[in-house]
């Protein structure tokens, strides 16, 4: 084999998914990356940055609209032998024992049964389920059954390994556990995987496993930047060094917003077009108070805030970004530093709060602008949501439309902005009856 | 038994042009089949079948036959189902016309369709009874099929993302996919539907078992005829015992088939987390422990494995479109769809609306208004009576255990066994016919409400029941805002399968004989059965055509909001 060929290389890869109307979602856009022997790599990012699209398409599970994926320089045109993968969802059939589990790849390929019973055998033994091989999915652990699925991929001897989220549906202590065990095989040269993708959106699982992190961008999902982690296995989550990279990544994750506002490109500023995350008004006061309250006192470390709070960055960056667009705060350098506004609303009494938070949405959150503006025009003082439905599908997904919709419909409520009826799907500036 | 059937499944919208298309599709094919049968019905005619034996010492074969019949029609839809199904959720082409045509097939009254489809097979086997065993296995398959094919489509659309991948990314080949990971995953769903549609079924096979159209009596040996037979010779002892016998039948279906099923499915379920009441069999625990079904089982496990071996090639195309060839196909296709609605269209102008007068067809409509009201007054009135008990039996849990499996079981019972008792009563009485004669359109339909409301009560969350209790909330009050709102989905769910039911039996209840004597009420059901009786093939296909518009009609306009309605204001988790 040639010793310069990359086991795997994604060049311009572009995905789109066609629209209802006969446009298109653009999910990925000009994406390089290339996995070499011996490497673990991993793509880190947010939920909608397209990351685990690519991990389908390196699987051969999908095409992508432009650019090539190939593998071990041939390209990647369907599922390929040798690339095998593990599920967030585990994605074990429930109706088969764990033996049967994992003999269904070998099975698939018809391997003779004397052999099949070998290898299957000796993967449960290395991925650590003796004694559970007559057992059913659910009858198992979460960690247990993650297990079955490393087997389940062990077991045909694929060259590369991709991983999609493999250990964020487990508790923390289960994920540590089966994270170390993976490590401690990869290091000894136990499995036959050369090469790993790993999709996270944990940095201190990326920052833990991972020779290189690719940082993914949404909108389109495009890769940001890309960082060498040279640090030896094991690895020490506590190592100043470590730490360092942790808050490295927090910084580039959150730089994003100030420096590059692409999806906004269309409009000036933050238009309508503006996908609003679902965030819980909760959460939104929530954060303000801890960031107001001692030891932060008005600015706190991302890292430290997410770990103190037990939050991962998919919930921690929608809460801390909608404070910003709502001028509650301001996030960059992997910290958030409150607004005066931000401030005054942490202090003030529950009223005050509401009247604070109702400025700030109808001056900062163009939708809500929208809406209000429509109601006050309207004799009726109400509108259909269908109306702002069909608005908000020129500029975004029917499911980004739906999501926005909501967040929105959660916000003013909380704001008293104006109020929705769901049985007649209707804004209005109705005081409830 | 916490498996819910979902009526309407992926069905949201109203009213599409391809439930349109749907709609003439299948009334053409109702009435080409009439109007085929018509011409065929003077050969039939000559067939001499033999008269059945009222003594007792015959029905344990005359059960026996009526069940064979039962499950030849099982096999049949099972067939029916992998492969329409399949085809249905593998192509979004195909599958377009193909839902819309299930849930109008779902609407055809199979009672009023017997008599067209006796004829026909019997036309295709003359002079033998095969042909009537085919029609009879035919009207149970129409009762079964569109169902479960209906719930396996379902399934085969919901199969989670992930799992397909996997079943992907580790090469598996279409077929083994189809057995290793679509079948299984289905099976809890189906086999719920498929036990729900044989215990519907039995109303059915005693039904067809005994057909007269015009002049020709058509007598298969089964239960069925006996109790016809025993009509026609006014034996109320002879109904006595088919009665005993049906119910030692359903009795054996139940714990021999029925629960064991049913229990061990349960174990197959994708939702990995036990919740609290797994349904149990006796029947099941024998069987695991017998090596003859351990044997069973692991041939046809071995069968599967060996089929997937041999298979072709675990190849697949790559994601790639067909190209160039799909708007072809796409051509074809409309092609196709354009002649049959052509072909259909012109059975219905040459069949119906060339014979009969828009007088008649009026009054058909009229007809059919009225066995409407009946219908809606009938649930109305069960509901009335049932829901009440319902809840209160599941809010206990000990009642419940015995009540639900009953209420099942009274689901089952062929209702028609029960008809010539009435009869026998309003003659005697004198009593109203219009009236008295409903009440059996609900006889065996009445139950389903009963148990949806059993096991929507039994499903209300402990803590609700408890915070009722805290807050003082009772009486009235209590039923308004806690029980009723919280049974109501289960509640929708049992009112459809009632009121579907009760059209059909309609045929049956509408005009009903005792000997000699004739009672009727005035409704499309009756027209039916006059103008099957009468061999009137084009009033039998007006009446059809009519009867599945009104039930279509009734479904997309007035059950299926309430339905979506109920699932999203009242589901409770």
């Amino acid at each position: 084999m040639n010793a310069v060929q990359p086991l795997l290389e994604v060049q311009e890869v572009r995905k789109a998914f066609p629209k209802p109307d006969g446009g298109e979602l653009l999910v990925l856009e000009g994406v390089d990356l290339t996995v070499n022997e011996g490497e673990i790599v991993g793509l880190l990012g947010r939920s909608g940055s397209g990351k685990s699209t690519l991990l389908r398409l390196i699987a051969g599970l999908a095409q992508p609209s432009a650019g090539a994926v190939r593998f071990c320089g041939a390209p990647v045109a369907g599922p390929a032998n040798g690339i095998a993968m593990v599920f967030q969802s585990f994605a074990i059939f429930p109706w088969l024992t764990v033996l049967e589990n994992v003999a269904l790849g070998l099975e698939a390929l018809r391997i003779p049964a004397a052999e099949i019973r070998r290898r299957t055998l000796a993967a449960i033994d290395l991925i650590g389920l003796d004694g559970f091989e007559s057992a059913y999915p659910r009858e198992l652990s979460g960690g247990m059954r993650q297990r079955v699925g490393f087997a389940r991929a062990l077991v045909v001897h694929p060259n590369v390994l991709l991983m999609d989220e493999p250990f964020s549906a487990l508790d923390v202590l289960t994920a540590e556990t089966l994270r170390t065990d993976f490590l401690d095989l990869w290091c000894e040269g136990q499995m036959p995987i050369k090469g790993v993708v790993l999709v996270t959106h944990n940095i201190e699982e990326a920052v833990l496993m991972c020779d290189r992190i690719l940082v993914f961008g949404s909108n389109p999902g495009r890769i940001l930047s890309e960082l060498r982690v040279k640090l030896p296995q094991p690895r020490n989550r506590l190592d100043p060094s470590f730490r360092a990279l942790v808050e490295r990544i927090y910084v580039e994750m959150t730089a994003r917003p100030a420096t590059a506002p692409a999806r906004n490109e269309l409009f000036p500023g933050l238009g309508i077009g503006t996908v609003l995350p679902r965030v819980s008004s909760n959460l939104l006061s929530g954060l303000m108070e801890t960031v107001a309250a001692s030891p932060f006192n008005g600015t706190a470390d991302l890292p430290k805030i997410a770990s103190d709070l037990q939050m991962e960055i998919d919930e921690l960056f929608p809460v801390a970004e909608t404070l910003q667009m709502m001028r509650f705060a301001e996030v960059a350098g992997g910290d958030i530093r409150l607004t005066d506004t931000g401030l005054a609303f942490a202090n003030a009494p529950l009223d005050e709060r509401k009247r604070i938070f109702s400025r700030q949405l109808l001056n900062y959150v163009p939708l809500a602008a929208h809406i209000r503006r429509v109601l006050d025009e309207r004799p009726s003082r109400s509108a259909r949501r269908s109306r702002f439905f069909d608005e908000l599908e020129d500029y975004m997904s029917e499911e980004s439309a739906e999501q926005t919709l909501r967040a929105i419909v959660s916000l003013s409520r909380y704001a008293e902005a104006f109020a929705y009826d769901d049985e007649n799907a209707t804004f209005s500036l109705d005081n409830p009856t | 038994m916490s498996t819910r059937v979902q009526p309407f499944g992926f069905l949201r919208s109203l009213v599409t042009r391809w439930d349109l298309i749907a709609l003439v599709m299948v009334i053409g094919l109702v009435a080409f089949l009439g109007d085929a049968s018509r011409g065929l019905l003077g050969p039939v005619a000559k067939l001499q079948t033999s008269t059945l034996s009222l003594d007792p010492h015959h029905l344990p074969e005359y059960a026996a036959r009526t069940t064979l019949r039962m499950f030849a029609a099982l096999i049949v839809s099972l067939l029916f189902t992998f492969t329409y199904a399949t085809w249905a959720a593998k192509s979004p082409r195909a599958g377009r016309i193909l839902v819309p045509l299930l849930d109008i097939l779902q609407s055809v009254p199979i009672l009023g369709f017997i008599s067209i489809t006796v004829v026909f097979f019997m036309s295709l086997a003359p002079g033998k009874v095969l042909g009537a065993e085919f029609a009879a296995i035919f009207a149970i398959f129409t009762s079964q099929a569109w169902n479960m094919a209906f719930s396996f489509y379902q399934s085969l659309r919901t199969v989670p993302a992930e799992l397909n991948e996997a079943a992907d990314s580790f090469h598996l080949s279409p077929w083994m996919k189809f057995w290793q990971l679509e079948v299984p995953f289905a099976l809890p769903a189906l086999i719920w539907n498929t036990m729900m549609s044989l215990s519907g079924g039995w109303f059915f096979v005693v039904a067809s078992e005994s057909i007269s159209v015009g002049h020709t009596n058509i007598t298969l040996p089964g239960i069925g005829s006996y109790i016809a037979t025993a009509i026609e010779q006014r034996n109320l002892h002879a109904i006595g015992w088919a009665i005993l016998t049906m119910f030692i039948v359903i009795l054996a279906y139940d714990q021999l088939i029925f629960r064991p099923l049913v229990a061990w499915v349960d174990g197959l379920r994708f939702e990995q987390d036990p919740s609290g009441h797994q349904p149990r069999s006796w029947a099941l625990t024998v069987m695991r422990r017998s090596r003859l079904v351990s044997a069973v089982t692991a041939a046809f496990y071995a069968l599967v494995r060996w089929t997937s071996f041999t298979a072709g090639a675990g190849r697949r195309r790559g994601g790639a479109a067909a190209g160039p060839s799909a708007g072809y196909q796409d051509m074809i296709g409309f092609a196709l769809l354009v002649a049959a609605v052509a072909l259909a269209l012109w059975h219905i102008i040459r069949v119906l609306l060339a014979h009969t007068a828009v007088a008649e067809i009026l009054q058909v409509s009229g007809l059919a208004a009225l066995t409407m009201l009946r219908v809606f007054v009938l649930i109305a009135l069960a509901s009335v009576v049932w829901v009440p008990v319902g809840v209160w039996v599941g809010l206990r849990p000990r009642i419940m255990e015995i009540v639900q499996p009953v209420a099942q079981f009274l689901a089952a019972f062929p209702a028609n066994l029960l008809f010539p008792l009435a009869v026998y009563a309003i003659v005697n009485w004198q009593l109203n016919p219009e009236i008295w004669l409903s009440p059996l359109m609900i006889l065996g339909t009445q139950w389903y409400i009963l148990f949806n409301v059993i096991a929507g009560a039994g499903a209300i969350p402990g803590e609700l029941r408890y915070a009722a209790q805290n807050f003082n909330v009772r009486g009235w009050l209590w039923w308004r805002k806690v029980a009723l709102p919280a049974v109501f989905p289960f509640y929708v769910t049992g009112a459809i399968t009632a009121s579907g039911g009760s059209w059909n039996a309609a045929i049956v209840a509408e005009l009903a004989t005792w000997g000699q004597r004739q009672v009727q009420a005035h409704g499309i059901g009756a027209y039916i059965a006059r103008a099957t009786a009468a061999g009137d093939f084009h009033r039998v296909v007006l009446g059809i055509a009519t009867m599945s518009v009104f039930i279509v009609l009734i479904n997309r306009f007035f059950w299926r909001p309430l339905y979506y309605f109920a699932e999203r204001r009242f589901r409770l988790g």
